[in-house]
């Protein structure tokens, strides 16, 4: 069956479409398809990690400072770029520049604003700390209007108070 | 050793339950959090004797704590193939924690701790992955789980934590708060409409993503998709869930106007073709789970568009769990070819749908 659009290629896919009058059905081609903007199939990205740690490329290059294996684990950012994953948490400060950028390219930012880890050796300090946390989290909450979250936090900062 | 999943309360299947909001739209809430444990190597690199040294801390802390004492250990490493798998068909564990890639086989300490819509594996590309799984659209009862287990496991093993970068782990894509929030999706709706490739584009323009049932690397089957953050750096997890939850709301909107309209313009049409799903489903002797998932989804929409009554999402939610290859296997006892698979599955959805059947139709 050729195609209803072009006439040329072999028709692959039936679209059916609801319009006033009920359902009309097209036989088109892969192409006439696409240019029509119907998708033919929905699938999963295949790996989105791979294109998450494209920027790597060039992280590598700026940094020969870098260049070597980190002191704790002993892998290198060579290591990294083959397999996706870092050796140890040391690895954070062997690679820190290059890293930093990448965070910055993977996530927008290299900032962490979320949750402040208390250690358990800080830990008779946690209660304050905690509480300074919330109040900053707080006044976020406010500002961008978020109320919901807001009256949560204000419910556990009263608690630790 | 031999797996027990009566041991586990409810199964670990409490968050199929349909009790949650927006039941007949969201199948489930999770939420995990990736953690490492100071001084060691991350997972893929440390030593055996250094991932059995975590589990074993990992162990204290869980025995330590009150709320989390009852939680029942499973040693992955020590399941067969066919035992890792059915964990993994249901939700309790990762592909990679079980070990099911070929290239990557299960790692020795590779563990989880399963308790009530709560979980912990250990060992897994991070030490620690924590997560909470909830019925329904709840991502505030599933953070405040997983947040308090984060707690009670923090205060007793030291975490790897960087003061700009946040919680540090193997990957970055999920440094910072390792925090993965994802909502399993029923969008039947836009998906007949065409709407959907509009809407998933438009998901990465604001931070999120979408996988299939299974997680990162899935395909898409019956309509199902899990919709999550992709960046988990510079937003607080508050912030995230906001986003997150801004979104499935926005999406659950578009998907109950899509069916109206489907229900306007093509009542006759989707009726019949909805019948017919269920009627496969029904008297069928062979399905593939291809097959099961797409006429499932049929059903469900059918049941959610009021047009078959009797049947309960619950019901519907179990199938897509239980007509999973492993689960077929266990319930018979014995592994199973493919075909002998399809034969099965095709007797075991009859049987749950004609248990239903007295007022469907």
């Amino acid at each position: 069956m050729l195609c209803d659009h072009c006439k040329e290629r072999d028709a692959v896919i039936q679209v059916m479409q609801i319009v006033d009058k009920g359902p009309v059905k097209h036989n088109l081609c892969e192409r006439c398809a696409a240019e029509k903007g119907f998708e033919t199939t929905v699938s999963a990205p295949k790996s989105s990690l791979v294109e998450f740690l494209m920027p790597m490329q060039k992280a590598l290059a700026t940094s020969p400072s870098e260049i070597g294996r980190c002191s704790s684990c002993g892998s290198t950012l060579r290591d990294f770029q083959r397999t996706g994953r870092l050796g140890c948490a040391h690895c954070y400060a062997s690679f820190e520049t290059s890293l930093r950028d990448l965070l910055r390219r993977v996530h927008g930012n290299h900032r962490h604003v979320g949750k402040r880890y208390v250690t358990p050796e800080e830990a008779p300090e946690h209660a304050a700390v905690g509480l300074i946390d919330l109040r900053d989290r707080l006044r976020r909450a406010v500002e961008n209007e978020q109320f919901e979250l807001a009256a949560e936090l204000r419910d556990r900062i009263r608690v630790l108070e | 050793m031999t797996i027990d999943l009566s041991l586990l309360p409810d199964g670990g299947v409490s968050w199929l339950d349909a009790s949650g909001e927006n039941a007949d739209i969201v199948i489930s809430t999770r939420i995990r959090l990736a953690r490492n444990v100071a001084g060691y190597p991350f997972a893929g690199r440390a030593r055996d004797g250094e991932r059995l040294r975590i589990l074993a801390s990992v162990r204290e802390a869980v025995h330590d704590a009150p709320a989390m004492r009852e939680m029942q250990l499973v040693r992955v490493d020590e399941l067969e193939g066919e035992d890792r798998r059915l964990l993994h068909e249901r939700h309790l564990v990762s592909k990679e924690l079980a070990g099911l890639d070929p290239q990557h086989p299960v790692r020795s300490g590779a563990a989880v701790f399963l308790g009530d819509g709560l979980g912990v594996m250990v060992n897994e590309e991070d030490h620690l992955r924590v997560q909470a799984m909830r019925s329904g659209f709840s991502l505030a009862a599933a953070f405040a789980a997983v947040e308090q287990a984060d707690s009670d496991l923090g205060t007793r093993v030291p975490f790897a934590y960087h003061d700009e970068f946040g919680f540090l782990t193997s990957c970055p894509t999920n440094t910072g708060t390792g925090m993965r929030a994802s909502v399993l999706i029923h969008l039947p709706g836009l998906v007949l409409t065409k709407e959907i490739s509009k809407v998933l584009a438009g998901l990465q323009h604001v931070g999120l993503t979408y996988r299939g049932l299974y997680g990162e690397g899935s395909e898409v089957v019956g309509n199902f998709f899990q919709i999550s953050n992709q960046t988990t750096l510079g937003r607080s997890e508050e912030e995230l869930l906001e986003d997150l939850s801004r979104v499935v709301r926005l999406l659950i909107q578009r998907e109950e106007e899509a069916r109206r309209v489907l229900l306007r313009d093509a009542g006759y049409i989707i009726e019949d073709k909805l019948w017919r799903a269920y009627g496969t489903l029904r008297y069928a002797r062979s399905l593939s789970f291809d097959e099961a998932m797409n006429f499932l989804s049929g059903v469900r929409l059918a049941v959610g568009l009021k047009l078959m009554a009797g049947l309960s999402v619950y019901t519907l939610n179990k199938l897509l769990i239980f007509s999973q290859s492993a689960h077929l296997s266990y319930a018979e006892g014995r592994a199973l070819s493919e075909s002998e698979s399809n034969l099965v599955r095709a007797r075991f959805v009859r049987e749950a749908l004609a248990a239903e059947a007295g007022t469907a139709g």
